[in-house]
């Protein structure tokens, strides 16, 4: 009995340890280790889970300044900004991307960032620049959270599709919206907040319970409702109107059967859109500022810029990027996008969400 | 394989024998000793990091705020969210127990083809995202599903979607840890109460079912802390109406960042845990008792008659319909393409020319086996000394331990993971953005699987064994090697695939880590699912199924460990 327990563990053993051997080396030689024995030419962004970049695009920072990114990401954007607000004065990492307008206050009352004003900023529309003066953020992109429509259900069932807010309580459209919970999902809120800017802060709720009996349909994020509630995408849904983002439309044709379809399977409600801007900031405490200074000005370089657009599906900030086809093909252009005060949205959120939940939800 | 020699060695107990321990000499030592790794690990990288985010909220300007806790408590919408937790977390245990054990003894007690991979296929669900698990309960039981097409029933929005989920995501916990313990009890005293003229049931109410018991209740203890935090779950099976506790602690502090509120709630949490620990202990206690254990190999056999088959065939079914349904769903979508069924999703995660981002799979399969070795070895070895030391010791201080070791189950994720932020700061912790953070917390959820798994054995392992062989002049340490390793060997193994299936799954605290750019399995789906394009869809859905499949390879892998012949002791 004791030969064969031994030759168990003799067997077993030698399995486990190469594991942890290999798995700890491997990990070692991908990583460089912690942040603390990293040399001062690492860059660490901090961001969220949505950041794309080209590899190439990477390449040519390093090249440009002989700084290496290390990209460290959070689950989403505001468990991101959180993090940079309990961590305030002894960041994760050098530079931060992916606070939005509707977080913004939150950070910048936190005092999470130092002042830098980037090159390039001059090219930027005043509009974007929330924080002109002081320079603590810097606007790299924006988007809009708009309802997106199927094309082919509109075409086959020979209505139009609405075209702003108010439409979307007529009796035409009954049954037919999906949205996010606002308490939960970021383009939720975001539609709840264009409500907001468009009926006022007294008005939204009458609205709100207008849609209500108009049949509207609650889930809990953007993956269900846009994936498995709405019928212009996966083809699982039955609803044809969902709150997406304006840059659905050519995401669809770039992940669709074909690229070079003529016209997008889906279409945005243009009027009914509320703006994105996301900014990035050096963090203060940053261990490298310098470097991350040099990223910062990278993020508004053309070169960046015109990358932003096929890897996050957001618009550059700068007037004079080029945007690629498919954008200038199959993208919304948004004239007047809904938007809000940042100081008015962190001071009623928790508010407006509350009363969104009691009046929508329950 | 089967030719099992009786044992050698101390008369078997004729009933369950008294779990008498007396202590002397050195042995005394031992537990304390045992305990040193396991309370270290927990107060660094739970106690700790909880703490201090608590204690963030409840004096956030170096003042005790006490006022607040009154506040939040006397809140009648957060009452009732309390009292929905409770019970479903409840129901949601009732259901699984009645829906697995059967299977639990269908896996210990009959030899059938295909067994060991039935095994591996009930941990699956464990891995995938909920977003995913969701998606597949949707096409099943929501609007145009299955149950919808065939009978026009449609239980999405109402509170058995979200039992039925739990039961789904839950089942290989009782399949696992009751099974373990039940295949290496003796048939034999079963069989022997059946001479004795007790009817089926009756012997197995009488002689298997209070041997159970300790793996049963920690079974239970298991799937309610689980669901009792349950949250991605009810937030898409149940919509937004139904709201967990877990559900109000991520609003607070993920999106609200309130923290007095959330510290108030995770006190709450805590206090409905510990009570829940409390009655768990008062059910085991003094129940425990040295069993005659057997090798698990020598205890299944072919069922025989018409009632066994039907059994068999019964528990086959419901894991079908309850388990294999859903991520038959899965696999489906992710074949779908736009002319019909083919590999074209599959395709296109092997390649990355398609422009744009796309995580390179193998990569991330590779990250995920990576960080899930790592988090097993530390839960083996953490939760391993922590049995061994509860095996050892009785008394106050011991169960006080035991409870403590279970409470990460119980915790939100969000508090554990936004405390490591705030505590685990500065050198020489200063783990934040270190990747063995990652396998580190999923060890704070795969440490209680490991002790729960492991414990029912090890305290059924007769002392007098180890006491014979200390006679015999073995040190504690070669009696634990010779007595207590082979006899624990299959609980072992059960437990290593629950400590990986819970760090492959990305269970816990990690979502909330930020973490360095080597994208796991889980996070390459959530980053498909989080763009629009039907391909990234399918993509998704292709990625899960690699996760499937890489999730049962590993648990497969994982049970050959061990020599072709055994079952000499």
């Amino acid at each position: 009995m004791k030969r064969t327990s031994r030759r168990t563990a003799a067997l077993a053993l030698p399995v486990l340890l190469g594991t942890t051997l290999l798995a700890a080396c491997g990990a070692d030689s991908d990583d460089g280790g912690d942040r603390n024995a990293a040399e001062n030419d690492t860059v660490t962004l901090v961001t969220h889970n949505s950041f794309e970049v080209s590899e190439e695009v990477l390449a040519l920072f390093t090249e440009q300044t002989g700084h290496e990114v290390r990209v460290l990401r959070a689950d989403d954007g505001g468990v991101m900004v959180n993090q940079a607000v309990l961590s305030a004065g002894n960041p994760q990492g050098d530079v931060l991307f992916g606070v939005d307008n509707t977080l913004l206050t939150r950070a910048l009352d936190a005092d999470v960032f130092a002042p830098h004003r980037a090159e390039g900023l001059d090219a930027v529309p005043e509009e974007f620049q929330l924080d002109a003066g002081e320079w603590r953020v810097t606007p790299v992109d924006h988007g809009d959270i708009c309802v997106n429509y199927d094309r082919a259900w509109f075409d086959e069932a020979g209505i139009e599709p609405p075209q702003d807010l108010a439409d979307l309580t007529d009796a035409d459209y009954r049954d037919l919206l999906v949205v996010q919970n606002a308490a939960s999902s970021t383009p939720g809120l975001g539609f709840l907040l264009g409500t907001v800017a468009e009926f006022g802060e007294d008005g939204w709720q009458d609205y709100w319970r207008q849609l209500s009996d108009n049949g509207v349909r609650v889930v809990d994020g953007w993956e269900q409702a846009y994936y498995e509630d709405f019928s212009g995408s996966s083809g699982e849904g039955d609803r044809p109107l969902v709150v997406s983002y304006a840059s659905s439309p050519p995401a669809e044709v770039l992940y669709g059967p074909d690229p070079d379809v003529e016209e997008a399977p889906t279409g945005v409600s243009t009027g009914t859109c509320f703006r994105q801007i996301e900014f990035a900031g050096l963090l203060e405490g940053a261990e490298n500022p310098e470097g991350g200074a040099a990223l910062l000005d990278f993020m508004l370089s053309l070169d960046f810029q015109q990358d932003v657009p096929l890897q996050m599906f957001v618009h550059p900030v700068r007037e004079d990027a080029e945007l690629p086809e498919l954008f200038t093909r199959h993208g919304a252009v948004v004239d007047a996008p809904l938007t809000l005060d940042a100081d008015a949205v962190t001071e009623n959120r928790s508010d407006w969400v509350d009363e969104w939940t009691n009046l929508v939800v329950r | 394989m089967t030719d099992t020699a009786p044992v050698p060695g101390p008369p078997p107990p004729t009933g369950p024998a008294p779990a008498t321990r007396t202590r002397t000499g050195p042995r005394r030592f031992v537990a304390p000793a045992l305990m040193v790794g396991p309370v270290v690990f927990f107060a660094v990288f739970f106690g700790y990091p909880v703490t201090a985010i608590v204690a963030r909220g409840l004096r956030p300007d170096g003042e005790w705020e006490l006022g607040h806790v009154g506040e939040v408590l006397a809140d009648e919408g957060i009452r009732q969210v309390l009292w929905f937790t409770t019970w479903q977390a409840a129901a949601s245990t009732a259901l699984t127990l009645l829906l697995a054990l059967p299977g639990a003894y269908v896996l210990a007690r009959f030899r059938f083809p295909g067994k060991r991979l039935l095994r591996a296929v009930v941990t699956v669900p464990f891995v995938l995202p909920t977003v995913v698990v969701g998606a597949a309960f949707l096409g099943l039981i929501g609007r145009g599903g299955l149950l919808d097409d065939l009978w026009g029933l449609r239980l999405d929005t109402t509170v058995w979607a979200i039992l039925l989920a739990h039961v789904f995501f839950n089942y290989a916990v009782v399949v696992r840890t009751v099974g373990g313990l039940w295949s290496q009890l003796d048939p034999r005293q079963e069989e022997a109460a059946r001479l004795l003229g007790a009817g089926a049931f009756g012997a197995w109410r009488r002689v298997t079912l209070p041997a159970l018991l300790p793996a049963l209740a920690a079974a239970a203890l298991m799937v309610f802390l689980f669901t009792f935090t349950s949250f991605g779950v009810v937030q898409i099976l149940g919509g937004p109406g139904y709201a967990t506790l877990e559900v109000e602690i991520y609003r607070q502090t993920a999106q609200l960042l309130d923290l007095p509120t959330a510290a108030v709630l995770t006190l709450l949490q805590f206090a409905a845990v510990a009570a829940m620990l409390g009655v768990h202990g008062w059910t085991v206690h003094r129940r425990e008792s040295a069993l005659r254990l057997v090798d698990a190999a020598a205890t299944d056999r072919p069922p025989r008659g018409a009632g066994e088959r039907l059994l068999l065939g019964g528990v086959l079914l419901s894991v079908a319909a309850l388990v294999l349904l859903p991520l038959g769903v899965l696999i489906e979508r992710s074949l779908r393409v736009p002319d019909g069924y083919g590999f074209a999703h599959y395709r296109a995660l092997a390649t990355t020319d398609t422009g744009t981002f796309v995580v390179p799979p193998l990569e991330a399969v590779g990250n995920s086996l990576r960080i899930a070795a790592v988090a097993t070895l530390i839960a083996l070895l953490v939760g391993g000394l922590a049995a061994a030391a509860l095996t050892r010791g009785a008394g106050r201080l011991v169960r006080g331990f035991d409870a403590m070791l279970m409470l990460p189950l119980g915790t939100s994720a969000v508090t554990v993971g936004f405390g490591f932020l705030i505590a685990l700061d500065t050198p020489p912790l200063d783990l934040r953005s270190s990747w063995l953070l990652v396998p580190l917390a999923q060890a704070l959820v795969g440490v209680p699987f490991v002790i729960r798994v492991m414990l029912p054995v090890l305290r059924a392992v007769d002392d007098r064994l180890r006491q014979a062989a200390a006679t015999l002049g073995a040190s504690p340490l070669r009696a634990w090697w010779e007595v207590d390793l082979p006899l624990v060997r299959r609980a072992l193994v059960l437990a290593a695939g629950f400590a990986f299936a819970v760090s492959l799954g990305e269970f816990g605290a990690t979502v909330f880590i930020a973490r360095p750019d080597e994208p796991t399995l889980p996070v390459a789906i959530a980053r498909l699912l989080g763009r629009a394009g039907e391909a990234n869809y399918g993509q998704a859905m292709a990625l899960s199924t690699v996760l499937m499949l890489v999730c049962a390879a590993t648990l497969l892998a994982l049970e050959r460990i061990r020599p072709a012949r055994s079952g000499e002791f």
